[in-house]
């Protein structure tokens, strides 16, 4: 599966790794509606070093779909909250 | 999965398909691109063609005036056997005149030779070019079909994805490359304008000095190619030296003469 961190590019990693990466995922979308900022930053590290410690980096040159999007190292709660949100950070 | 990932993956694919819609599709870019390449490459090879076909005419040419030197040489030599001085001197005179002719055609011929070469390289190189594109097109173009069917240009819309700007490059790679075709079309336009393949015709006008010039180096070459002639016929440098002196050119029947080589 085709991972994007936002900002950085994109990883590939194994489906075998994904139930891993979900729980970390489901952690940090709990703290998130629950307006835990200091655990939404503490997971999200932890989610983004899995993701690349576990993904193989793609060229930049490869055109591959992301199938997965996580928000970039420097995102805070509400940037990310704002993302979730039906018009999200990107209008239209 | 329903936590972030899923969520905003979900959100991205949602906006791809509005942004989708806006887009300008590269993939007829590419097309267009290549189109005009062709066309490019096209008028390339016909520049190539219309210069080997100067190249030839200049050959025809230069053939025509040398065996009408060559003829004018054997009418020199005629007159002169028939006492005719004053019309071996006329013939020679002429013969010299083309000469001049031939010597500035064959410098001609060889820079326009030069530039055909030239030009079959660039349009030999363009050729490759031109082939090479037509692959890379055909791999963006499948390539962003299949991204166009994930919906995911919204990821490229918003500025955060790589890929779009990879195809933003392989368009501006495109068109670098069609502005280079157009410049050496362009080139190719000069070459035609550059006088390169005018007309030869225009070979004989020269200014007055330069006309007078020939002709005085002209009468040398005729004298001396006279005085070969008679040491020919003669046989020796006495009979050559009396056949000068005496030759004084029958003036009555001068423009029967004339008229004559003129026909030639």
């Amino acid at each position: 599966m085709i991972v994007r961190i936002m900002g950085e590019g994109q990883v590939k990693v194994a489906d075998s790794r994904l139930p891993e990466l979900n729980k970390l995922d489901d952690e940090l979308l709990a703290e998130m509606e629950g307006g835990d900022e200091a655990g939404f930053r503490r997971t999200l590290g932890a989610l983004l070093d899995a993701v690349r410690r576990l993904g193989e980096p793609l060229p930049d040159e490869a055109l591959e779909p992301s199938e997965l999007i996580l928000p970039g190292d420097d995102a805070t709660l509400d940037e990310v909250r704002q993302m979730l949100r039906d018009d999200g950070l990107i209008p239209g | 999965m329903s936590g972030v990932m899923k969520r905003m993956g979900m959100i991205f694919r949602a906006k791809a398909n509005k942004a989708l819609d806006r887009a300008e599709d590269p993939r007829e870019t590419l097309d267009y691109s290549y189109q005009k390449q062709l066309e490019l490459l096209q008028k390339v090879r016909r520049g190539v063609a219309d210069v080997a076909t100067s190249r030839k005419r200049l050959e025809l040419q230069l053939n025509q005036l040398q065996s009408q030197s060559g003829k004018l040489e054997d009418q020199g030599r005629k007159a002169l056997a028939l006492g005719r001085e004053d019309l071996a001197r006329e013939a020679l005179s002429r013969r010299a005149s083309l000469q001049q002719q031939v010597s500035d055609l064959e410098v001609q011929h060889q820079t326009l030779q030069g530039e055909e070469e030239k030009l079959t390289l660039a349009a030999q190189r363009l050729q490759a070019k031109v082939d090479a594109f037509r692959t890379k097109k055909e791999t963006i173009k499948a390539t962003y079909t299949a991204a166009q069917a994930q919906t995911r240009i919204a990821e490229s819309f918003s500025g955060i994805s790589e890929e779009m700007s990879d195809v933003g490059l392989a368009i501006q790679r495109a068109e670098d490359k069609t502005a280079q075709l157009q410049a050496r079309a362009g080139a190719i336009d000069e070459l035609l304008a550059s006088g390169a393949l005018d007309d030869r015709s225009g070979l004989g006008s020269k200014d007055d000095i330069q006309a007078e010039l020939d002709r005085l180096s002209g009468g040398t070459d005729v004298e001396l190619e006279l005085q070969r002639m008679k040491a020919e016929l003669a046989g020796g440098p006495s009979a050559q030296q009396q056949a000068i002196e005496g030759g004084a050119p029958g003036t009555a029947q001068q423009p029967q003469t004339q008229h004559r080589f003129d026909k030639q």
